[in-house]
C-alpha cells in the first residue's frame, strides 16, 4: 500500500455510483458518463482513468495500467492525476469507495 | 470536460448546477451539433390531471399515437444522429402498453434511458419487467406532502399514496431515483415537509420545480404563481436542507428551480433552440421543446421526414438557431450567447411574437408584463379547486376554439 501526498490510499477501490454508466460515444469522439437526466462530457485523460475502474483494481492497480498504456508519459505524473482525478470525481459523487 | 445537464427547460427538470452544454454545442463555422437529449412523448393520456401540466391545451385534437414500430424506427434514427439521453414521458407513458418493448430497444441501442412518470400504472411486476428490459432510472413527480393538497392539484384522491408505495418500491429494486415535485402557491409553504418526505423515501435527488408558466399552467397563471416572499421562504428552507443533509452525509441533492417571472435574466431555454434537444410528440411531430407545439409555426412529423432532415434542415428548426433572428435589445446584447434571448414560448405568449426578447428579461421593453402578471396573481384568490383541471373535458373546449 503506498500513500502520496494526494492522501490516496493505493488499495482504495473505487466505482462507479450505482445506476451511472461509462460510455464512448462514436459521434462525440469521446467517452461520456450518463447519469439520471444529465451526462458528464469527459476529456480523454479523465475517459481513460474511469474506463479502468472494473471494480476489482484498487488504485494502485488503475495507476500501474495507465502508466503501461501510456508508456510515454512520466510514471510520476501519471500517478499524480490518477490521485488528482479520483479525489475530484469523488467530491463530485461520480464515483464511490466502499 | 464538461457536464451536460438535462437544459433548463420548461418543467424544471435539470438536474445537476451545470448547464454550460449550450457552449459546448454551439454551432461551430454554422454546423448544428447532435440532438443529445431525446425526449419521447409517447401518449398525451394520463390517470392525473394536473392544472400545471405543459401538454399544450389542444392535446385532445391530436391525431393517432405513433405505432410500437414507428417509435423503435424514431429511436433508431434519433441513436445514429448521435442522440444518448433520452426520457419516455407524456402524459402517462406507463399508459402504453409497449413500454417495456421501447425501453429494451432503446437500451440495446445505447441509451440512458429515463422513465419521467407520476408512477400510476406502475406496480412490483412492471417495476421489474422494465429493470429487465434495461431501463435506467425512474423519475416520479410528487405532487405534495399532504394527501389533501396532492389530490385537489392531481384531481385524484388515490394517487398520492399509489406514489409513495412506489416510489419505496422503485428505491427497493435499487434503481437510481429523482424524485420531482412542481412547487405552486398551493404548497411552497408546505416545502420542509415535501423535503422531508423526499428524504424518507430515499431519493438520491429531489428536483424542486417551479412550475413553468405554459400548457395549462399558463392558462392557470394567476392562480399558481407564488409570491416572491412564498419564494424566499422557499429558498431558505431548501438552503437549511442542503445544510442539514451535508452534515448527516447523506447524498441527497437539491435542486430549486426558480420560477423565470421572478428572474431578472432570462433562461437559455433548452440550451438553444434545436441545439440539443429534441422532443418527439405522441403523434410524431418532432419539436425543439415539449411547449413549442402552441407556437404559430407548424413542425414536421417523423411520418412524413427522416429525423436527421428535420433536425437539420428543416425551416422550423433553423427559425431561431443561432443569433441572425434576434431583435432589439437581444441582438446587440453582450450576454445573448449566454441566455440565447430566453425562451420563444414565452416570448410568444406573453407578447405575441416568438422572435421578441423573453420579457422576463429586465432590459426587455415588455419586461412590464412580466410584473403585471405577478400583480395579477397577488389579486387571485381561488383555491386549487377552481382553477382548470387539464383534461380531455376541458381540451375539447381549446380544441373548438
Amino acid at each position: 500500500m503506498t500513500t502520496t501526498d494526494t492522501g490516496m490510499k493505493g488499495s482504495t477501490v473505487y466505482r462507479l455510483r450505482p445506476g451511472w454508466r461509462l460510455q464512448w460515444e462514436e459521434a462525440q469522439g469521446r467517452h461520456v458518463l450518463l447519469y439520471p437526466e444529465g451526462m458528464v462530457q469527459l476529456n480523454d485523460s479523465a475517459g481513460a482513468i474511469l474506463a479502468t475502474l472494473d471494480g476489482q483494481r484498487d488504485v494502485d492497480a488503475v495507476v500501474a495500467t495507465l502508466q503501461a498504456t501510456f508508456p510515454d508519459a512520466p510514471a510520476t505524473e501519471v500517478e499524480q492525476d490518477v490521485h488528482e482525478f479520483l479525489l475530484d470525481a469523488a467530491r463530485q459523487g461520480w464515483i464511490h469507495h466502499d | 470536460m464538461s457536464s451536460c445537464s438535462m437544459p433548463p427547460d420548461k418543467a424544471g427538470s435539470t438536474m445537476t448546477d451545470h448547464t454550460d452544454t449550450a457552449a459546448a454545442n454551439q454551432p461551430l463555422n454554422g454546423h448544428t451539433g447532435a440532438p443529445l437529449w431525446l425526449l419521447a412523448e409517447l401518449t398525451y393520456r394520463c390517470p392525473l390531471q394536473c392544472a400545471y401540466c405543459s401538454n399544450p391545451l389542444d392535446f385532445a385534437n391530436a391525431k393517432e399515437e405513433l405505432t410500437t414500430d414507428e417509435w423503435v424506427d424514431v429511436l433508431t434514427q434519433a441513436r445514429a444522429m448521435g442522440s444518448v439521453q433520452m426520457g419516455f414521458s407524456g402524459g402517462e407513458p406507463l399508459v402504453r402498453q409497449d413500454l417495456e418493448i421501447l425501453v429494451a430497444e432503446a437500451r440495446r441501442l445505447g441509451f440512458y434511458t429515463n422513465l419521467i412518470t407520476s408512477a400510476l400504472g406502475l406496480d412490483e411486476a412492471r417495476i421489474l419487467a422494465l429493470r429487465e428490459a434495461g431501463l435506467d432510472h425512474i423519475q416520479i413527480s410528487l405532487q405534495a406532502s399532504d394527501p389533501d393538497v396532492a389530490a385537489a392539484v392531481a384531481g385524484s384522491r388515490k394517487a398520492h399514496e399509489k406514489k409513495l408505495t412506489m416510489a419505496r418500491a422503485v428505491k427497493a429494486a435499487g434503481y437510481p431515483m429523482v424524485l420531482n415535485v412542481v412547487l405552486h402557491r398551493h404548497n411552497i409553504d408546505q416545502l420542509d415537509d415535501i423535503i422531508a418526505l423526499c428524504d424518507d423515501l430515499g431519493a438520491d435527488a429531489v428536483e424542486l420545480a417551479n412550475c413553468q408558466l405554459y400548457g395549462w399552467a399558463h392558462l392557470n397563471r394567476a392562480g399558481l404563481l407564488p409570491s416572491r416572499a412564498q419564494l424566499e421562504a422557499a429558498e431558505a428552507t431548501t438552503q437549511r436542507w442542503r445544510e442539514k443533509l451535508a452534515h448527516q452525509g447523506r447524498d441527497m441533492r437539491l435542486l430549486f428551480v426558480v420560477p423565470d417571472y421572478y428572474a431578472e435574466r432570462p433562461k437559455a431555454c433548452m440550451g438553444g433552440w434545436g441545439s440539443i434537444f429534441m422532443t418527439v410528440a405522441p403523434d410524431g411531430a418532432v419539436l425543439p421543446c415539449h411547449s413549442a407545439r402552441m407556437l404559430p409555426m407548424r413542425f414536421p412529423t417523423v411520418r412524413e421526414r427522416p429525423l436527421k432532415e428535420i433536425w437539420y434542415d428543416s425551416e422550423p428548426f433553423n427559425r431561431y438557431r443561432g443569433d441572425g433572428w434576434m431583435k432589439e435589445p437581444c441582438r446587440s446584447c453582450d450576454e445573448r450567447h449566454r441566455d440565447v434571448g430566453g425562451c420563444r414560448c414565452q416570448a410568444y405568449l406573453l407578447t405575441g411574437d416568438p422572435a421578441a426578447t423573453d420579457p422576463v428579461c429586465d432590459l426587455s421593453p415588455d419586461h412590464h408584463l412580466v410584473e403585471a402578471a405577478r400583480r395579477e396573481a397577488a389579486d387571485d384568490s381561488r383555491t386549487l379547486e377552481e382553477l382548470t383541471l387539464r383534461n380531455v373535458h376541458e381540451s375539447r373546449i381549446f380544441c373548438r376554439a
